[in-house]
């Protein structure tokens, strides 16, 4: 017995052994975030570190004023054709996270609609520079992980705030990091494996990622300018404005969320 | 006395241009009050200042300052005194106008429509719009709280611009600032007279 297991021991690679502890380990620190989280529902809205986060929030401002800025500015003047392409292409990346997790909230349609959306922009819309899908109505509603677990009723934990990441909670970090599990394009990228015979490389992953963050940001330049220019507590506004733009997500819905004008009568 | 009638006529024209009053229906005041305020502002005959003084006259007549301020400060409203409210009141005036007539000029140049309304209770009724944009500016759905206590005076309440609500984002930015300083509210009116006089 004994000889079989030394056996079977050798057999396995040092580096497959390596892989199935990380995966292990990662699971458990998943679930046990996740535990934490549903244990933590009284705590909505609640900060994690306030101080620490507002000096992270701070660092991520001067980041944005030296760099993420002016490069969206630079990015705004680029022809629209660009931009929109630009912007076609990362959405229609994006697609493919969203089809394990539609799955995953048991919404079928939603499924088929992002398959859909994905195989017509990236052969009829030229590798997803033209959004041809939206035209014929078929459109995908971005869905992540994070958005996954709000929709099985886990609460976003307490707040905090990324370097360079930006705004996040406990639930919205940890699904964060299974995103780059459970998404297609990250697999085969950043994981390099085999995804229906295509293979990547991280560097594509990094482009794309950051063609996204600098195509928001550009697209957005005016409204955080406004946003900065008429805050008096910039942090406080952000973070509002995070929290309700997630429970708008999981609800896929604009409608206005809970009534608390109730008493307020004149 | 030719010159009297013309002097009369002529400050009845310019109170008329004035005041602006609009339909009771939610839908078809909201169409009406936000076209008016477009117009205002893509009107390049008037001067930054005369536009910003006209979109003040209408947001006052037309918006609940003061019950956006009230919905602002959160539970804080309920322990402060009456002179504390008007204090905070009167500085809450002044910023959000300031605000307001800062945010609106991004939208000056876009197209404005109303797309449909529903009542929520007996005193709210939500109007549903769309601000589109250019070809390098994305269609922007906006929803008006509107507070219908008075079925003949509507007055707006909140903005809800692609689900993020305004008001809300407003009060939690001013709660934030409370519960650092042990729910000073001087403190929050020293921030917004500094915001006022910037």
């Amino acid at each position: 017995m004994f000889l079989i297991l030394v056996f079977s021991i050798n057999s396995i690679s040092l580096n497959t052994l390596k892989k199935f502890f990380m995966k292990k380990i990662f699971t458990i620190a998943f679930l046990i975030c996740v535990i934490y989280m549903n244990h933590s529902l009284a705590q909505n809205e609640k900060e994690c570190f306030e101080k620490v986060s507002r000096g992270i929030f701070n660092f991520n401002q001067g980041l944005d004023k030296a760099l993420l800025g002016p490069i969206a500015r630079g990015y705004n003047k680029l022809p629209t054709p660009v931009k929109n392409g630009t912007s076609n292409f990362t959405s229609n990346i994006g697609t493919l996270l969203s089809i394990p997790n539609q799955l995953l909230q048991g919404n079928l349609k939603g499924a088929g609609d992002a398959v859909g959306s994905f195989m017509i922009n990236s052969t009829v819309g030229v590798l997803g520079l033209m959004d041809v899908a939206s035209g014929l109505g078929v459109k995908d509603t971005k869905e992540d992980v994070s958005q996954t677990l709000g929709v099985y009723g886990i609460s976003h934990g307490c707040y905090f705030v990324l370097p360079v990441l930006g705004p996040t909670t406990l639930r919205d970090s940890a699904a964060m990091l299974a995103d780059t599990f459970v998404d297609p394009f990250a697999t085969m990228t950043w994981r390099k494996k085999e995804v229906l015979n295509t293979v990547g490389k991280q560097r594509d992953y990094v482009g794309v990622k950051a063609a996204g963050v600098v195509d928001f940001r550009g697209r957005n330049d005016k409204n955080f300018k406004s946003l900065e220019k008429n805050s008096i507590d910039l942090y406080s506004a952000t973070k509002s404005l995070y929290l309700q733009n997630k429970k708008k997500k999981i609800k896929n819905s604009n409608e206005t969320q809970e009534d608390d004008w109730g008493d307020l009568e004149q | 006395m030719k010159k009297i009638i013309f002097l009369a006529l002529f400050s009845l024209i310019v109170s008329l241009n004035t005041s602006y009053s609009y339909n009771s229906d939610p839908k078809t005041f909201i169409d009406e009050l936000v076209n008016d305020a477009l117009k205002i502002l893509a009107d390049k005959s008037i001067t930054q200042e005369d536009k910003k003084n006209r979109i003040e006259i209408i947001a006052k007549d037309n918006v609940d300052i003061k019950g956006i301020g009230l919905y602002t400060l959160g539970s804080a409203r309920k322990n402060l005194s009456q002179e504390t409210l008007n204090d905070f009141n009167s500085v809450f005036e002044v910023y959000f106008l300031k605000n307001l007539t800062a945010r609106l000029s991004d939208y000056s140049s876009q197209k404005f429509e109303t797309l449909e309304a529903e009542q929520k209770s007996a005193l709210y009724t939500i109007v549903k719009s769309r601000i589109s944009g250019g070809k390098d500016i994305p269609e922007i759905i906006i929803d008006w709280r509107i507070y219908t206590k008075n079925p003949e005076k509507p007055l707006i309440r909140d903005l809800i611009v692609e689900g993020l609500s305004l008001a809300r984002t407003q009060r939690e930015e001013f709660n934030s600032i409370l519960i650092s300083n042990n729910n000073d509210i001087y403190l929050l009116i020293e921030k917004l007279k500094e915001f006022n006089t910037n």
